[in-house]
């Protein structure tokens, strides 16, 4: 259930927060700045992933897993591509494609650059705006589809049925989708 | 290059939210290798995913959770040796293939057309296709969802023409009988998570040996 209160109504100042603690992992191997994105993302992980039907001992070591391969990964983390969120939700999906499903996700090539040192905070910020708004619009749906847009990402639905129409308000970050693609763009020319 | 055939919302929301079978996710790996297009969209269904993990409902960790993940940060991390593409396989593809196109172990279906089944789980079964230039694939139905994505050269159906980089998403529905463009000989990766329907007999009695 998408909880109304937290960062995606009181303001963009947390969510810059967890990028920045990231980025503090991926500089200089902070403990502290670690220890405080697992007391924040390891409980949501465990959570996620006991909602996709894995028992409370097995979700508790993914956890630990996810939050593992966040430090020894955070110096591919690019806030300007993706929130803190968003890039832990792709770590532990791909755990729970791993340890649950048995299964492997092939991934797309990596671009040919990686994040840069000195990220643009204009686009920092527009990114963590959007994601808000999302987060908005998501919590404003008939409880219905958003009940079917949680049990796809929980990995409830097959592909066949989430063909059917999900509804997900993607017109709120439809222009960054427009940015995501002109930077690839700008970036290979 | 142009690419004009896409993901579809439904099919890249289940790549993101990974419930796809391998051969799925290795046919879109691909796409969105060669697809700028695709990868930003993609961006945008990750994104929901974020959302609803910071939403979820937590679940207390045990006692010493974080101790117990800081001790596995002192193992180092596992190597990862650098991908590696060419101008026809991306690197998803060559990771299956273990190689380049040389290394492709081609299986002869008759009338110059081979293929090579790739190592996936069992939910659908991704395969090359080797089809020379102005050669017909055997006119066929779909159970389920076949999924076909150009690599060289191109091929035309009675939906359209598809070209490198182009995906054809083909589902019940959909009867057709794909030829390839006379010029250059077409290769394809397609997945498929049902048999093909043959609508002749003779591919229908080989079936069974080819796995297609």
């Amino acid at each position: 259930m998408l909880r109304q209160k937290g960062r995606f109504v009181s303001g963009d100042v947390e969510q810059e927060n967890w990028e920045t603690l990231i980025i503090r992992v991926r500089d200089s191997g902070d403990k502290a700045a670690f220890a405080a994105l697992f007391q924040h993302f390891a409980p949501r992980i465990k959570g996620f992933l006991m909602k996709s039907g894995a028992s409370a001992s097995l979700a508790e070591e993914c956890a630990q897993d996810v939050m593992a391969t966040l430090w020894q990964k955070a110096h591919l983390f690019d806030p300007t591509r993706a929130s803190a969120a968003t890039w832990i939700f792709t770590i532990a999906r791909n755990r729970r494609i791993d340890a649950l499903r048995k299964s492997r996700r092939p991934e797309p090539e990596e671009l040919p650059w990686g994040p840069e040192a000195e990220p643009d905070q204009h686009d920092v910020l527009e990114l963590s705006q959007e994601t808000q708004r999302l987060g908005e619009a998501l919590a404003l749906l008939p409880e219905k589809q958003r009940d079917l847009i949680e049990r796809a990402y929980f990995g409830d639905l097959t592909h066949s049925e989430i063909a059917a129409e999900t509804g997900l308000p993607l017109g709120t970050i439809k222009s960054r989708i427009r940015l995501a693609l002109d930077r690839l763009r700008h970036k290979m020319s | 290059m142009t690419i004009r055939h896409h993901i579809s919302d439904p099919l890249l929301m289940a790549y993101s939210s990974g419930v796809l079978p391998e051969a799925f996710n290795l046919v879109l790996a691909v796409h969105l290798s060669l697809c700028d297009e695709c990868k930003a969209r993609l961006g945008a269904f990750d994104t929901v995913g974020g959302v609803l993990l910071d939403s979820c409902e937590t679940v207390a960790m045990a006692n010493g959770s974080l101790a117990a993940t800081l001790a596995k940060l002192t193992q180092p991390a596992p190597h990862v040796p650098p991908r590696k593409s060419n101008k026809i396989l991306p690197a998803p593809l060559m990771d299956y293939v273990g190689g380049g196109l040389a290394a492709v172990k081609w299986r002869s279906l008759g009338m110059g057309v081979r293929q090579a089944i790739l190592p996936t789980d069992k939910a659908a079964t991704a395969r090359l296709l080797y089809i020379p230039a102005g050669q017909e694939v055997p006119d066929h139905g779909h159970r389920g969802t076949e999924l076909t994505l150009v690599l060289q050269g191109a091929f035309h159906d009675k939906v359209a023409r598809f070209g490198r980089g182009d995906l054809e998403i083909a589902n019940e529905d959909l009867n057709h009988q794909p030829i390839a463009e006379a010029g250059e000989d077409c290769i394809c990766l397609a997945a498929t998570d049902a048999p093909l329907r043959f609508n002749a007999l003779l591919p229908r009695l080989a079936q069974p040996f080819f796995r297609i």
